[in-house]
């Protein structure tokens, strides 16, 4: 079954059309990899999908046609987004965040076990659960909003550059823990990456964007090492 | 002695008046991110409104309450329809348009009302009884207690309740809020609906002191901007200790340091505003806030 579908979508960002099209399909507990330059259009299409650019064409998720609606709509329906940049809330403590993350959820039990399990899914926010989230190191940041985001109980997580301005190590770490996550949970993943050799460890298939338009889509073992990955990415 | 334990109790009476209008401004920065500078405006028509109720033959009590219920609805409008066209652009751009506003309130109470002082009855009967050797009257004694049960309450909404870290969680990134699910322009209503209710408790437990003129909380407004700077801006706690400290700290310099006397009191707490901001520019109880690069 298809969780979400994207057809023709496009956008803009007053006179500059930043997405002229794109296409996308994650199945249920799939994970689809968006690759590409810089201003390809990656982060505008998971903005589109989260409500917080304006889109036209058909975005559907669980077949129910969302474009349009408000982010808190959408977020309300189960599609998480991690933004770029990581948006944690840097006055309220890490603990505070996760409750943030919760906030659409009545069962104060599962809340628990949930923040249990990111604390154990990523073990360096565990000594730091009362810190403000402005004071972690950025692999630290990125890892509470991505717990953050699964606090919600999505069914859909949107994943923005989650190894941008991180170590290698850091990123390492980061992406296992949310390889760990997709297994454990099933949740369906859409990221966008700049990272491609990340990315596929990721991911079951991915579309490769060049100015807002796909230009290549293939399952991880199709793509991986292609030369247009590379000439996407060095614009060659 | 007699005479100290006086001058540090009436201090702690008008700092109780500086207290109510900080909380409130605190209030809101918890809950918007922004300084609200026409919060002594909304208050100060609130006081009006309860005002012209009593006048009406409403009893004080039911005219306060409706008061709160006004200032609330107001304070949401305002929010919707005048600031929310500011929120998304430069915050400096929203702290002059509260300013403007301030402007707007006062002027238009003046409009309504006349600028001449009014008598606005008290809650708390005027008489004094005698602590420790000296007089304090109940009056005082009920706004302090109001207070502290006031500052009770915030800080509990805001430490323990979903509604009080969701309203953090909007002023701190709106965005990120909403992507969790959060209703960011209900919460931002809410916050203001909130802040001016508050300003509301605060401008009838201090118009009978003051009496009633519409610029009856300019004075105090710049007292309770200090005690915010000096308690911290995340901290109710903080605000109320640091206004009963400008308080007591403005009636004994003028007594007991003699250049400064009462022409000069004024200056105590911006004195005071200077050397915290150098010693410890997150307040005497705020959180530090660092950003790392």
């Amino acid at each position: 079954m298809t969780l979400l579908e994207l057809e023709g979508v496009t956008a803009s960002y007053g006179p500059v059309q930043v997405l002229d099209g794109v296409s996308l399909r994650v199945p249920d507990n799939g994970a689809v990899g968006i690759l590409g330059a810089n201003g390809a259009g990656k982060t505008t299409t998971l903005r589109a999908i989260s409500g917080t650019v304006r889109a036209g064409g058909r975005i559907v998720f669980d077949g129910k046609d969302i474009r349009g609606l408000r982010p808190d709509r959408v977020a309300a329906l189960g599609i998480a987004h991690v933004p770029e940049g990581r948006g944690t809330l840097g006055d309220l403590t890490v603990r505070e965040n996760l409750r943030v993350g919760a906030y659409l959820r009545k069962d104060a039990k599962g809340v628990a076990q949930d923040i249990d399990y990111c604390l154990d899914l990523f073990p360096n926010l565990q000594n730091r659960i009362r810190s403000n989230a402005s004071a972690l190191s950025g692999g630290e940041q990125q890892m509470l909003a991505v717990a953050r985001a699964i606090m919600s109980k999505p069914r859909l997580l949107l994943l923005d550059e989650a190894s941008l301005g991180l170590a290698p190590s850091t990123a390492k770490n980061v992406y296992d823990a949310i390889r760990r996550l997709r297994i454990e949970s099933g949740i369906a993943m859409v990221v966008v990456e700049q990272n491609a050799n990340l990315a596929f460890t990721l991911v079951d298939s991915a579309t490769v964007l060049e100015t807002g338009r796909n230009v290549l889509t293939g399952t991880s073992a199709e793509l991986r090492g292609m030369d247009e990955i590379r000439r996407a990415y060095l614009g060659g | 002695m007699d005479k100290f334990i006086q001058l540090v109790v009436d201090g702690l009476s008008t700092g109780s008046v500086y207290a109510a209008l900080a909380l409130a401004i605190v209030l809101v920065h918890q809950a918007t991110g922004l300084i609200n500078f026409a919060q002594g405006g909304l208050a100060v028509l609130a006081a009006y409104v309860a005002w012209w109720l009593t006048n009406q033959g409403v009893p004080l009590v039911l005219a306060i309450l409706l008061s709160i219920v006004f200032s609330f609805a107001l304070g949401a409008l305002v929010e919707r329809y005048l600031m929310r066209r500011f929120e998304r652009g430069d915050p400096d751009t929203a702290v002059v348009v509260t300013i403007g506003l301030l402007t707007l309130i006062t002027g238009v109470a003046g409009w309504l009302w006349t600028y001449n002082n009014q008598q606005f009855p008290s809650l708390f009967s005027l008489e004094t009884v005698s602590l420790l050797g000296v007089s304090v009257s109940i009056r005082s004694i009920g706004t302090t207690l109001a207070i502290v049960v006031v500052m009770v309450l915030l800080q509990a909404l805001f430490a323990g309740t979903k509604l009080g870290l969701a309203l953090r969680a909007v002023a701190v990134n709106p965005q990120s809020a909403a992507f969790s699910g959060l209703p960011v322009g209900r919460l931002l209503m809410v916050g203001w609906g909130l802040a001016a209710a508050l300003g509301a408790v605060a401008g009838a437990l201090v118009a009978p002191q003051l009496t009633l003129t519409p610029g009856m909380l300019d004075n105090a407004l710049v007292y309770a901007l200090a005690a915010v700077i000096l308690g911290g801006l995340t901290s109710p706690v903080g605000v109320v200790v640091a206004a009963w400290i400008i308080g007591v700290l403005e009636n004994l310099a003028a007594v007991y340091v003699g250049f400064i006397g009462f022409d000069l009191k004024v200056a105590v707490p911006f004195i005071l505003i200077f050397v915290v901001l150098i010693v410890r520019p997150q307040g005497l109880f705020g959180r530090k806030v660092v950003v790392r690069v």
